[in-house]
């Protein structure tokens, strides 16, 4: 590692964590040098999360030390501590108030932000925050958080813990932050990093994004199984030697069955192009149709209509067949979180497994069992509570969802977001096997890289599809061109 | 050892109920050296019989979800209670138009609650609030023009027992059976319980959100009608301040019984031993000639007990 331990912001050793008879983190040791920026890769269910949320004080450790600028801290250690010490943390799970703005947000960590004019002030430094990491990001700080799609609420929230009153910021963990953040901001946040770097902010980077990591971070730690495997400096590092360290098999690429087959069953959702757009949408059964472009450019504002057309026309869309929704903000629009993993799963079929209203316990059990080994979802059984779960295996139970609802067209609002690679890669192969049982998928995404699985792909700019790009023609130039409204080359 | 406790309570949230009801109606009895003590916890049981009809309905609204809750109860029971009586007018011709006129009072005013939630978009907790001004207000008018009696059939349904206990209890137990079932096996009670959790996830998973609200504030009204009609029939008569308890106790009935005022989880056997145990209590201070103004302090602080003690089951887990 780094050598001189006496120079550690902070010192981590032997941090023990057990969830029940659940072991989370077997003795893990981690030291972040001032200036520094270390990442943390690794499996869900790697313990990643779970270390975070002890060195933000979110979670108490059950075992081992914590030092932070050479001084321990005793039992007492938490969130309060960890904000005093200048440990700020932005969580996989969003942790602002929705129903605050982003200038309230930024109030309840600073109680320096008080008195008369307070909100005026909290105005100008999370709008100064955002304006430096997001140049353009568009985001009033008085709107409430909640009305904010998930990407700008990321924003807000990463820029809300580099802002400093009396505070001053000297480590800010990052739990993959990108997951929901388009490339643009990505791009945008990483290179802050730098900056802070700069000024001698520490910063821990979660990802599972491996490009990002190696190009942006100092430091790699790589951990499986609650124990750190593997580390090293991030320029020395491959992104096979990673893979290999987090123990994924090194996998042939995705089953690139995308595009190969002429076949094109009924049509299942036709949107007219607006007046301004050169575009219509169309999607037809056994499709697996992409919508690109930045956020917030009317990909999800399609998906919400389409799910409220299900079944007939409304205005210009028509949209023929029942219709089942994945989304990746599974807190807010996916998980029922008192029920098992059986119940979150069925809950999408009940009125088809119902007779007379009614479910036979045996019947739904079958069901949910089915999907649970179909997709692999990591739980001993169908019984157990879905929070139990590890964020990758609670997606995989509502993707278990909306397939046992056996609708006709699915749509997917970015659902594969912080889920692992090997995880995505089951998943795509779930995917282009329910399309050639006569599927139809309506596919957003934040990650171009996923654009490869899908058949054809619209890119989105203010609202309208500015290209649609067949599988053969996908490249990642030709989706960035068309993400700021570039014609594209080759007409109609 | 205490895991396997701990589990067995968590799955089972009216045991606490149930179990302060036991250890009231103990205490009871030693202050009267045993005598009667069955025919106490019969009286009880007809009495909690009508604090669990309404609490049903309570508990499926707050099931239903934060924000989601029925203050008509008391107008509704009064309103139904007096057109229903007055319609039998101290005779049995009139016993099943009466009843049907009081079950049809409490259909229109559960629509009248959802026209308010779902049409105006008005709050469920002022909206049901208003509504049951306005339905007391009219069993206010309905009570100048009548001073009926209920029908003989009804009064002697009311008070009838099998081996020794009340009828209508037991009535009203199979009810509560068939409700614990549905909340668990059918699709409305799963979509009750799931609106209750998370309801834009429950909309995303393609349930009827809209209709099974509408639904659950029908329930709850008819429901409430049903009790009006019934305590009526018991007590001789309607009266337009006997809706005025009921307020309150149905939600106490719900908390006490287990049921999460968070929404998304049910505890239906629970209303039972909570509602026997709020009847028993008052026994139990009136055996042992407490005061009134003592009375409502220990009331109060067994409730808060019982709370108390669920509640440090749920943060320990």
């Amino acid at each position: 590692m780094t050598g001189e331990t006496g120079a550690a912001l902070v010192e981590l050793r032997g941090i023990v964590k057990n969830f029940g008879a659940v072991q989370a983190l077997a003795g893990v040791d981690l030291e972040i040098q001032s200036g520094r920026m270390v990442s943390v890769v690794g499996h869900n269910g790697a313990g990643k999360s779970t270390l975070m949320q002890i060195l933000g004080g979110t979670l108490a450790a059950d075992g081992g030390t914590i030092r932070v600028a050479g001084h321990g801290v005793g039992a007492g250690y938490g969130v309060r501590r960890a904000g005093a010490l200048g440990i700020r943390s932005v969580f996989q799970e969003l942790s602002l108030c929705p129903n605050l703005s982003a200038e309230e947000n930024t109030r309840v960590i600073h109680s320096a932000l008080a008195g008369p004019g307070w909100r005026r002030r909290a105005r100008r430094l999370i709008g100064a925050a955002l304006d430096a990491i997001f140049p353009g990001h568009g985001i009033d700080p008085r709107r409430p958080v909640g009305d904010l799609p998930i990407g700008q609420r990321q924003m807000v929230e990463t820029a809300r813990a580099f802002t400093e009153t009396d505070r001053k910021v000297r480590l800010v963990i990052l739990d993959e932050p990108t997951a929901s953040l388009d490339a643009t901001a990505t791009g945008q946040l990483l290179g802050y990093t730098a900056e802070a770097r700069g000024r001698g902010i520490a910063v821990v980077f979660i990802s599972h994004r491996l490009p990002e990591i190696l190009g942006h971070a100092d430091e790699v730690i790589v951990m499986r199984d609650g124990q750190v495997v593997g580390s090293g400096a991030a320029g020395q590092l491959t992104e096979a030697q990673l893979v290999e360290m987090m123990g994924v098999m090194r996998a042939a690429e995705p089953a690139q069955m995308a595009g190969a087959r002429e076949w094109r069953g009924e049509i299942r959702v036709a949107a007219a192009a607006r007046p301004d757009a050169r575009f219509a949408v169309t999607v037809r059964a056994g499709e697996v149709v992409g919508l690109a472009g930045l956020a917030g450019h009317g990909q999800r504002a399609l998906l919400r209509a389409v799910f409220e057309a299900a079944g007939h026309r409304r205005g210009a869309l028509q949209v023929n067949g029942t219709v089942a929704s994945v989304s990746g903000d599974r807190r807010i629009e996916g998980i029922f979180p008192l029920w098992s993993v059986g119940r979150n799963t069925t809950i999408g079929c009940v009125r088809r497994l119902a007779r007379f209203g009614w479910l036979s316990p045996a019947r739904e059990a079958a069901v949910a069992e089915e999907w649970r080994v179909r997709l692999d979802i990591r739980a001993p059984d169908i019984g157990t509570p879905i929070l139990s779960l590890s964020g990758g295996n609670q997606q995989k139970v509502l993707v278990a969802r909306a397939f046992a609802a056996d609708a006709d067209i699915i749509l997917f609002d970015d659902p594969l977001r912080g889920v692992d690679v090997a995880t995505k890669r089951e998943l795509y192969r779930h995917v282009r096997r329910a399309a050639e049982a006569g599927r139809a998928f309506l596919w957003y995404t934040t990650e171009n890289a996923e654009l490869e699985n899908c058949d054809r792909v619209y890119v989105f700019y203010r609202g309208v599809v500015t290209d649609e790009i067949a599988h053969a023609e996908l490249s990642e130039e030709r989706v960035i061109g068309a993400s700021f409204g570039a014609e594209p080359a080759i007409a109609g | 050892m205490t895991g396997n406790v701990r589990a067995w309570l968590d799955a089972r949230p009216w045991v606490w109920s149930f179990g302060a009801a036991l250890i009231v109606w103990l205490v009871t009895a030693l202050a009267v050296q045993g005598r009667g003590m069955l025919e106490t916890l019969a009286v009880a049981l007809q009495f909690a019989t009508f604090y669990a009809i309404v609490g049903i309905g309570q508990m499926l609204t707050i099931a239903a979800g934060p924000g989601n809750i029925d203050l008509s109860i008391p107008g509704v029971m009064t309103f139904a209670g007096y057109v229903a009586i007055g319609m039998m007018n101290g005779g049995n011709a009139g016993l099943a138009a009466g009843i049907a006129a009081g079950v049809v009072i409490g259909l229109a005013a559960g629509a009248f609650n959802v026209g308010l939630i779902q049409g105006l978009r008005i709050p469920p907790m002022i909206g049901t609030l208003a509504a049951g001004f306005v339905f007391q207000s009219m069993a206010i008018a309905y009570s100048r023009t009548s001073h009926a009696a209920p029908a003989p059939l009804l009064v002697s349904f009311s008070v009838a027992r099998v081996l020794g206990l009340p009828v209508i209890a037991l009535i009203f137990i199979v009810l509560t059976v068939l409700v614990s079932v549905a909340l668990s096996r059918s699709v409305f009670g799963r979509s009750v319980l799931a609106i209750g959790q998370n309801a834009r996830a429950a909309r995303l998973a393609g349930l009827a959100v809209r209709r099974t609200l509408g639904f659950v504030y029908l329930a709850s009204a008819v429901l409430a009608a049903v009790a009006g009609i019934l305590l009526s029939a018991y007590s001789g008569g309607a009266a337009l301040d006997m809706g005025t308890d009921y307020l309150l106790m149905s939600i106490a009935v719900v908390v006490l019984g287990g049921t999460s005022i968070a929404g998304g989880q049910a505890s239906p056997a629970g209303l039972w031993g909570a509602a026997i145990l709020l009847d028993l209590v008052v026994t139990m201070l009136n055996v042992m000639r407490v005061g009134a103004g003592l009375r409502y302090v220990v009331t109060g602080l067994i409730i808060i007990g019982v709370l108390a003690l669920a509640k440090g089951r749920e943060q320990a887990t």
